[in-house]
């Protein structure tokens, strides 16, 4: 059922690697998951609109509104919405906030250790154009040039109900199909690795984190 | 605290003294002096606390200035030291054997102004910023908004509202956009 990519894909060359460590990783290239066919991908896509689990890593001030939406009072519990503590475990990556060049990096390794399929949540105003960090040195002005975003919740900072429609609007995308931000990660990832390595100066990690 | 200014004014040459607060004085020591001044104030006068090094680079006088700040918990008193440094070849005395942390310190301002400390522990490392390229970030000749600009995407259509006029304007429609 899952095919690879029509050409065969060529290896990557893990070239901030020094020589020595190169075997310990992989050098494949992302693949294209093609969807299932009919009521098969709907159950599917049923089930992970469902149980979104989001890895609890707060890379900016947005971080903060994380924990009124995990306590009694907003209780994303409810919507089937739970933290995991790692990026394999995960499904959902929320970028909550400004982010920076040394903050980015490790964005990537994570959003990359995640398993398919995979969305992003991006917070606030500083990932869609900058926000008040919009002149800063060390702070990238929009999110989806370095990673397919799925939902942006615009304000600073947006309220946990604010939070909770964006998780609705992602769930709404995920039932109907529309949450491809890991094949589009896989389609244009030279693209998305050439914005990566611009800024990121000191590329001392594989090329693809799988 | 008269008396502690006299006493170091007899052996240092102390300029600018200034009373900021009735707990706070800043004095301006020459580049030579200040490490001796630095060390006689932790061992002899019991200034044990190093509570921040920091710079600042006025640039029309082509010079760092570097602010020591000293405080005695005995008498809960601070004292700053400026020292004036050369800013086209910045480099200082290292203080960090006596305070460890200032080594901390040091390595910022290595990064931040590219003032370099000889000596002093993994000064030659990262900080904060990796693998930075440019010249260092918090000098006043570096243009942050174009480096910006040139290095990450800006998104196009971005406006600005002065916060008070656009709510008044929002809330207050009526009034008009004066006022």
């Amino acid at each position: 059922m899952l095919k690879n990519q029509e050409n065969q894909p060529q290896k990557l060359a893990n070239a901030g690697l020094p020589e020595h460590e190169k075997y310990l990783f992989c050098d494949a290239r992302p693949r294209i998951r093609h969807p299932f066919k009919g009521f098969w991908e709907k159950f599917l896509n049923w089930a992970r609109a469902n149980s979104i689990w989001m890895l609890a890593y707060g890379t900016g001030c947005g971080a903060i509104e994380l924990r009124p939406l995990m306590t009694a009072r907003y209780d994303v519990f409810r919507y089937g919405i739970a933290p995991r503590p790692t990026p394999r475990q995960s499904s959902v990556i929320i970028i909550g906030g400004y982010c920076s060049v040394k903050t980015l990096k490790r964005i990537i390794r994570s959003y990359e250790q995640m398993q398919n399929p995979k969305f992003v949540l991006a917070l606030g105003s500083c990932t869609i154009n900058g926000g008040m960090y919009w002149d800063s040195y060390n702070t990238i002005n929009r999110i989806d040039a370095y990673i397919p975003v799925d939902i942006y919740i615009a304000g600073c900072m947006p309220r946990p109900e604010a939070i909770i429609a964006g998780f609705k609007k992602l769930k709404q995308l995920i039932k109907s199909g529309k949450a491809e931000g890991a094949n589009l990660y896989a389609e244009n990832f030279d693209w998305y690795k050439a914005n990566q390595k611009k800024i990121i100066k000191d590329w001392n990690m594989p090329d693809y984190n799988w | 605290m008269t008396k502690l200014i006299d006493r170091l004014k007899a052996n240092f040459r102390i300029k600018n003294v200034t009373m900021q607060r009735a707990d706070l004085i800043f004095l301006t020591v020459p580049e030579k002096q200040a490490v001796s001044l630095i060390t006689y104030l932790r061992n002899q006068e019991n200034f044990s606390h190093l509570v921040f090094l920091t710079a600042v680079d006025w640039i029309e006088e082509n010079k760092f200035q570097l602010n020591y700040m000293l405080h005695n918990h005995g008498f809960n008193f601070s004292l700053g030291i400026r020292v004036m440094i050369n800013r086209q070849k910045p480099v200082m005395t290292s203080i960090h054997h006596l305070w460890e942390h200032a080594s901390t310190y040091q390595r910022e301002l290595k990064e931040m102004f590219g003032i370099d400390f000889p000596g002093s522990p993994e000064i030659d490392q990262n900080f904060i910023l990796e693998g930075w390229e440019d010249i260092p970030p918090l000098r006043r000749d570096f243009d942050t908004l174009k480096y910006s600009e040139r290095t990450y995407f800006p998104r196009t259509g971005r406006k600005s509202h002065d916060p008070r006029k656009f709510m008044k304007s929002k809330i207050y429609p009526e009034q008009g956009e004066e006022r």
